[in-house]
């Protein structure tokens, strides 16, 4: 399978990630070079295979369901690019 | 011999008998660190001055009697590991002003044993990489220069900084992490000891996401003894971390003494690649002979999943990252490029903030995330993740550990490998898989190449059975015997 120009954009659009022109070539190669890579792994019998989807040979925890921390908005907000108050500040998304 | 010179082990011995002050010990380090750190670049923050503070502290307790074996110890920290008040930036331009409000765990638990932080060392960025050539900050020189040349060589990656200053003697210690191969492989470029424990064993909170069912943070330092001490301290349960394993810490230390008598060790025979090195093959055989030497029987083993490996790692690694890494938008922290609207604000300061590696992974892992696509690569690759975890269930209940190299090559040039990504890719071939199954793995300095370049070999264990890993590891060095140093090193 290869990746069409039309494609690379729309997987840049997805991932939030903006290109120019230049780098959609660039992209275009590279990507088609690692999913041919990939493609190999097409040879092996998955049948009847259960995924393996985490690194933990175990079941997750429960823990109660109680507040463990809060009223911290200063550490919170302390890295913010942006802020008005206690919120993060965005462009206006809503005219 | 001179103060940066030290063991862990050795400077803890000084420092309980009041041989030598923990100050001494920072001051010493400081100054090397301030010599050597301009070329090397093997740390993007220092901290001279919380160096000096957490020595006076490290001294009192020397005195009180509540010193542990790393009081007064200073390490290097992976700037990947989140610090309360001192820049973290996963060598992302993207994370360029954070300043976290709290500490990893793991470098909490080494704060609380007295460890002196020297400083945040260079990585990939994102911890993507095998070179440390993809920093954000700028590539790590590796302090080992092939003979009779001054060509440039990369530390190996994605824990190249912490490496090279422990390579340097600009560290006696270093805190990595591991996803496909970032402790092993810089340590086997750099001349050191370095184990990826069993996932689960060190706490990832705190530590900055690239691929969650991947990520395990380990210790590299300069003897098996000392990654032994540090892993001690940096192990155990937390219930910060979901996927922590509520396990008791053994006793590293004494393991690393056990020997190798009657030890069953698993050669396998898939990881005799084609085009193998004849100096890695041998290297190979050598380690081979030095276990069989000491009361070790070897037995040909087969991991049949071996060469799918690094395929299903280029899956999954990259679908587990374009998802961690869609918290950085430019709203709650790191660095944002404004935009005309909301989205476009998005694009902008990720397109400005990420690196060409990491945008390539990124897109990767949205694509085979995507509907129509998502059966096809990342499930595909789910279930070949859990045929090799099978190799190796299979492959222990016949021997108690595998032997096998840490990496294809010596350490190669700066900006060499560049072009294609794939070819870079190849560094992990050995170590990806040990990943991928979440069983511990350790690289041991095993010998030096034709050019005088370091060359490790590599220890697989079962899962949460580091005592073994590192009874073979210490039996390997004692055979291998390294003494040789790099070019570039404190005096």
């Amino acid at each position: 399978m290869s990746l069409d120009t039309a494609t690379v954009r729309r997987i840049a659009k997805l991932a939030r990630i903006r290109v120019d022109d230049a780098e959609v070539a660039t992209l275009q190669a590279e990507l088609n070079a690692i999913l041919g890579y990939v493609e190999q792994l097409n040879e092996v019998d998955v049948s009847g295979i259960e995924p393996l989807s985490g690194g933990a040979q175990m079941a997750m925890r429960l823990r109660a369901d109680i507040v463990t921390d809060g009223e911290i908005p200063e550490q919170i907000l302390a890295n913010a690019p942006d802020r008005a108050g206690e919120f993060f500040a965005v462009p206006k998304v809503v005219e | 011999m001179s103060l940066t010179d030290l063991t862990i082990a050795a400077a803890a011995e000084a420092l309980a008998a009041r041989k030598l002050s923990a100050m001494e010990l920072a001051v010493a380090h400081n100054e090397a660190v301030a010599a050597l750190n301009p070329r090397l670049n093997a740390y993007i923050t220092t901290t001279p001055e919380l160096a000096l503070a957490q020595a006076k502290a490290a001294d009192a307790r020397l005195k009180d009697g509540t010193a542990t074996p790393l009081t007064g110890i200073p390490l290097a920290i992976k700037d990947l590991f989140c610090t309360a008040g001192v820049r973290t930036t996963a060598a992302s331009r993207i994370l360029e002003p954070f300043v976290p409000p709290y500490e990893s765990t793991v470098s909490q638990q080494l704060l609380d044993a007295g460890v002196v932080m020297l400083g945040k060392a260079n990585l990939d960025e994102f911890a993507m990489g095998s070179s440390n050539m993809t920093s954000g900050y700028g590539p790590v020189e590796n302090p080992w220069q092939r003979a009779g040349s001054n060509v440039k060589l990369v530390p190996g990656g994605s824990s190249g900084g912490s490496a090279a200053a422990v390579a340097a003697r600009i560290a006696m210690g270093a805190t990595g992490t591991d996803t496909g191969g970032s402790i092993r492989q810089p340590a086997a470029f750099t001349g050191l000891a370095g184990i990826k424990p069993t996932y689960g064993r060190c706490s990832r909170y705190g530590i900055i996401a690239f691929a969650s069912s991947l990520d395990q943070a380990g210790p590299m330092a300069r003897t098996v003894e000392d990654c032994a001490i540090l892993l001690g301290a940096m192990s155990g349960f937390d219930a910060k971390d979901s996927t922590s394993a509520e396990r008791a810490v053994p006793d590293f230390r004494a393991a690393a003494k056990r020997g190798v008598k009657g030890m069953r060790i698993g050669i396998p025979a898939e990881y005799r690649m084609d085009g193998m090195s004849g100096e890695i093959s041998s290297l190979w055989q050598q380690g081979i002979m030095w276990l069989q030497a000491q009361g070790a029987e070897i037995i040909d083993i087969s991991l049949p999943h071996t060469k799918y490996g690094l395929p299903v790692y280029y899956i999954v690694a990259p679908a587990e990252a374009s998802s961690n890494l869609a918290r950085y938008d430019g709203v709650r922290f790191g660095a944002r490029v404004a935009g005309d609207d909301l989205i476009d604000m998005y694009e902008r300061t990720r397109a400005a903030g990420f690196g060409a590696e990491v945008k390539r992974r990124i897109m990767i892992g949205t694509y085979v995330l995507s509907a129509g696509y998502y059966d096809a690569y990342y499930l595909r690759a789910q279930k070949i993740r859990a045929l090799i975890l099978r190799d190796f269930t299979e492959a222990f209940t016949k021997v108690d550990a595998i032997l096998t190299p840490t990496a294809p090559s010596a350490a190669f040039g700066l900006g060499e490998k560049m072009d294609d990504p794939v070819t870079m890719y190849l560094n992990d071939v050995f170590t990806v898989p040990a990943s991928l199954a979440g069983v511990p793995a350790m690289s041991i300095p095993a010998g030096l190449n034709a050019e005088g370049l370091p060359l490790g070999l590599q220890i697989i264990g079962r899962h949460f059975d580091e005592e073994t890993v590192f009874a073979a590891a210490a039996a390997l060095e004692e055979a291998a015997a390294f003494t040789a140093k790099p070019t570039l090193r404190a005096a």
